[in-house]
This record gives C-alpha cells, sequence and structure tokens, in this order.
C-alpha cells in the first residue's frame, strides 16, 4: 500500500520538477528521488475544489502542514530506526515503533484520503458502479443505509480516528470500521474509502458541529477510487 | 446555570451511599423518585470569568464554543448515559449496563475534564496567573524538576507528544505516606482518577482547544497557556484532597 503510495508521489513530483515552477515545490521535487524517504504526494485537484463541502483553507492547512508535518515525522523516525537497526538495538526499535504506526499512518490515510475525495464536477458525490454497488446493496441494502451506518461510526468516534469502508481480505466482504489515531488500515483489512474524523479535518468551516461535516462530505466522495481499491 | 437549591446539598450525602436513592436537580418541577428509574443529573458549571478573560491567549470563540459547545455535549450525553443505565438495572437488563460503560467513561471524563480545565486557568492579568501564588507547590516542583525551565520543557513535551485527542496534567500522586508530582497524559477524555492520584492541573490537547486561533501551530498554544494558568487553584488542590479538586462536580449536579 504505501509502496504504491510513495510511488505515485515520485511520479507526481517528477512531473512537477520537469515544468517551470518557481516555488518551493521544485526543491522539494529533489527530496522525491532520495531512496526510502516519503513525501508529500500532490493533490489531484486545487485546495478550493471541494467548496462547499470542504473549505480551500482547511484544504491547504490539511494537505500542506498537517499532512506535510506526517511525512517530515515518519521520514525522521524512520531514520532513527534504520540507525536502531544497524546497531541492533531492539529497545530503541520497539520505541520507535509507535511513532512510526503514528506518522507512518497519518502519511498513508490522508493519501488515500485525497484520492478518495473528488470535486463534483470530476465524479465526486456520484453514486459506486459494478462490484461495489453489488456488495453495498448486499451488505447494507442500500447506499443511503451503507452512509447513515458510516456516519453514525464517524459520530461514535471518541476522540481523534478515522472511519474506512474496508474489505476482508480473507472473505472479500466489505464492512465499515473505525480506526484510532492515525492507526492505518493493514493485516485483515483493505481500505477501500475513508474519512478523517480529526477535528482539523473539519474545525475551521464546522466547529462543534460534526455531523453537519459528515452529511456534506458524501457529495465530494470519489468512488471510482474506492471501486478500484476493491479486489 | 447552577442550580442553587438547599436540598440537593442535603440530599447528595444520601447519594453518596446508594446508587438507587437519587437526585434530578433539572426537573424540580417532578417529584423526587427513590426508585432506581432515576439518575443524577449534571448540568453546566459556570465559567469562573468571561468568555473574553483570557484573551489574547485563548480566544473569546474558542472558550465560547468549548464551554457552551462542546462542555455542554460531554453533560448532555452523560446524563443520557446515566439514565440508560438507571433503566437497565432497574429491569436487570445486564447487556445494556455493560454496553453503557464506555460513553459513561468518556462523557464523565469530558466532564469532569473541562471542569477541571476551566477552575485552573484564569486572566493573565490576575495575580492567580502568577507562579508565586504557589509557593508549597512550586518548592516540590523545583525539588522534582530541578528549575521551572525544565519543568516546563517537561510538560511541553508531553503536551506535544499526544498522538490523537487527550490531556495533559500535572498529578500529586499520594502512596501511603509518601507523596510525589508526576506529568501524566491521557488520551481522548480519559480523566486522572487513579488511586491516590488528585489532579492540580490540566492542558486541554483536543485540536479543539487551540485551532480556530493556533490552526496547527499548538506549539505556540503550549507555549502560551502558562500565561493563564491558575497557580492559586494549582496550590489549593496541591494541598487539598481529591474531594476538594472535585468539589465543583459535585456543585454541578
Ligand atoms: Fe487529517
Ligand atoms: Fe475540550
Amino acid at each position: 500500500m504505501s509502496a504504491s503510495l510513495l510511488r505515485t508521489s515520485v511520479v507526481r513530483y517528477a512531473l512537477r520538477a520537469s515544468a517551470p515552477k518557481p516555488s518551493t515545490r521544485a526543491g522539494l521535487a529533489g527530496t522525491a528521488f532520495v531512496r526510502g524517504k516519503a513525501t508529500l504526494p500532490d493533490l489531484p485537484y486545487d485546495y478550493g475544489a471541494l467548496e462547499p463541502a470542504i473549505s480551500g483553507k482547511i484544504m491547504e492547512l490539511h494537505h500542506d502542514k498537517h499532512h506535510q508535518t506526517y511525512v517530515t515525522s515518519l521520514n525522521n523516525f524512520s531514520e532513527q530506526m534504520a540507525e536502531a537497526k544497524q546497531k541492533e538495538d531492539i529497545t530503541a526499535q520497539i520505541a520507535l515503533q509507535p511513532m512510526i504506526n503514528f506518522h507512518g499512518g497519518g502519511h498513508i490515510n490522508h493519501s488515500l484520503f485525497w484520492e478518495n475525495l473528488a470535486p463534483t464536477s470530476e465524479g465526486g458525490g456520484e453514486p459506486p458502479t459494478g462490484q461495489l454497488a453489488k456488495a453495498i446493496n448486499e451488505s447494507y441494502g442500500s447506499l443511503d443505509a451503507m452512509k447513515e451506518k458510516f456516519n453514525a461510526a464517524l459520530a461514535g468516534i471518541q476522540g481523534s480516528g478515522w472511519a474506512w469502508l474496508v474489505q476482508d481480505t480473507q472473505t472479500g466482504s466489505i464492512s465499515i470500521k473505525t480506526y484510532a489515531n492515525q492507526d492505518p488500515v493493514v493485516g485483515q483489512f483493505r481500505p477501500l474509502l475513508g474519512i478523517d474524523a480529526w477535528e482539523h479535518a473539519y474545525y475551521l468551516q464546522y466547529q462543534n458541529r460534526k455531523a453537519e461535516y459528515f452529511k456534506a462530505i458524501w457529495e465530494v466522495v470519489n468512488w471510482k477510487a474506492a471501486e478500484k481499491r476493491l479486489k | 446555570m447552577r442550580r442553587y437549591t438547599s436540598l440537593p446539598i442535603a440530599l447528595f450525602s444520601l447519594l453518596l451511599r446508594s446508587s438507587t436513592c437519587v437526585f434530578a436537580s433539572e426537573q424540580p418541577q417532578q417529584p423526587f423518585e427513590f426508585g432506581a428509574m432515576s439518575a443524577s443529573t449534571y448540568s453546566l458549571p459556570p465559567l469562573p470569568y468571561g468568555y473574553d478573560a483570557l484573551e489574547p491567549h485563548i480566544s473569546a470563540q474558542i472558550m465560547e464554543l468549548h464551554h457552551s459547545k462542546h462542555h455542554q455535549t460531554y453533560i448532555t450525553n452523560l446524563n443520557a448515559a446515566l439514565k440508560t443505565q438507571a433503566e437497565a438495572v432497574h429491569t436487570s437488563d445486564i447487556a445494556t449496563q455493560v454496553s453503557v460503560q464506555q460513553g459513561i467513561r468518556f462523557n464523565a471524563g469530558g466532564h469532569i475534564n473541562h471542569s477541571l480545565f476551566w477552575q485552573n486557568l484564569c486572566p493573565a492579568s490576575s495575580p492567580d496567573a502568577k507562579t508565586s501564588s504557589a509557593p508549597k507547590l512550586f518548592k516540590q516542583i523545583k525539588a522534582t524538576w530541578g528549575d521551572e525551565e525544565t519543568f516546563r520543557d517537561a510538560f511541553k513535551g508531553a503536551l506535544l507528544g499526544i498522538q490523537g485527542s487527550g490531556w495533559g496534567w500535572l498529578v500529586k500522586v499520594e502512596i501511603g505516606k509518601e507523596q510525589r508530582l508526576a506529568i501524566v497524559t491521557t488520551k481522548d477524555q480519559d480523566p486522572v482518577v487513579g488511586k491516590g492520584e488528585i489532579p492540580i492541573f490540566g492542558v486541554d490537547m483536543w485540536e479543539h482547544a487551540y485551532y480556530l486561533q493556533y490552526l496547527n501551530g499548538k506549539a505556540a498554544y503550549v507555549e502560551n497557556i502558562w500565561n493563564v494558568i491558575n497557580w492559586k487553584t494549582a496550590e489549593e488542590r496541591y494541598l487539598g484532597t481529591r474531594a476538594d479538586a472535585f468539589k465543583i462536580l459535585k456543585a454541578s449536579i
């Protein structure tokens, strides 16, 4: 999962680097080629493109600051982990694991999140088709019934976290699961569609009215991305 | 907001002895119920200062939302969960009694934490905001961490190390006759209620506590909060018992 995300961001930055862009991004592009370094993936749309569901200000801070911090911290702790492995320092490796889980999870989760959103002009909010539509109908009766369950799961998160539509890698069936903080969807389950329920994802626009955010975000869900993740 | 009636205070000691003997101060029009169907009802304790009193360190907009919306929601959800629990006890519905526990823990924690938090803050211009208002506590802080800066750095490090939502607390830990200070972080709304633990002051590290003003710059929030720590309250909690620290909660029943 993370490998493909990293590859994507390398390609994107490679493309960016070839274009004449007098921004600091050109400098970042160089780091994309350092082996094993995570980089911030480019957003596949503009910061303001998800308005009015999600404001441009939120998108900019969320991508350019929050996600960037996860990327920077992940690289920092990965480097420390590499050192600890080289020194065969097991204690240090174990101590670093929660940091890798948190910041690596933050990187993976946000990368998937940007992809599974889209402006309405680019298909955001259009209902799923094919296998995924079938699976949702079979499991929940209808898309609306699934959304209702998903929003209840989001509302039930006590603290920071995510809700995901996941696929069981053993049985192929789909379900809704919540994850605390930045715990990534790994192991038995495959992430299909994720919604960020951290306060930073909505607070500037919705403040304490998070139910309104959960309702609005379906207008910009990119079901095509979720369909591609289904196996 | 707080309801002053003489009866709840008299009844409070009763309440402590028997979980089935409770009084709902929110509904004074109803007769007392001494059956298991009723549950204690909490209400939002008033802020001991105005919403704008902590400016410029914490904006009035944050304070108003935080107190009147977020804290209120914990109380509303706590009261609902307690009612569900009381009914489940009455009907011997053990499955519901168990399933409601996490909701009680979370929302009661939110109520406890925020109630303590408001009290351990004060306007920067207040004499209570000076560390000289906590001479005995400060002596032990210095004995524990060496100097004020080391203590602040340790506290800041703990706050910024929280992964997700949570709180950072300076806690007095009493074990037998021994007593020490500790910096403790808790996740989500877990309250500091462990054996022998008395919260001295806490800092809310949920994003709602600072985001409208500080955005992703939580280090600046953690830096500025020192200006509005109520050291007088901290000293009182340090010298007192847990019941003293939690008296605000009893008053909001
Ligand atoms: Fe996020
Ligand atoms: Fe809070």
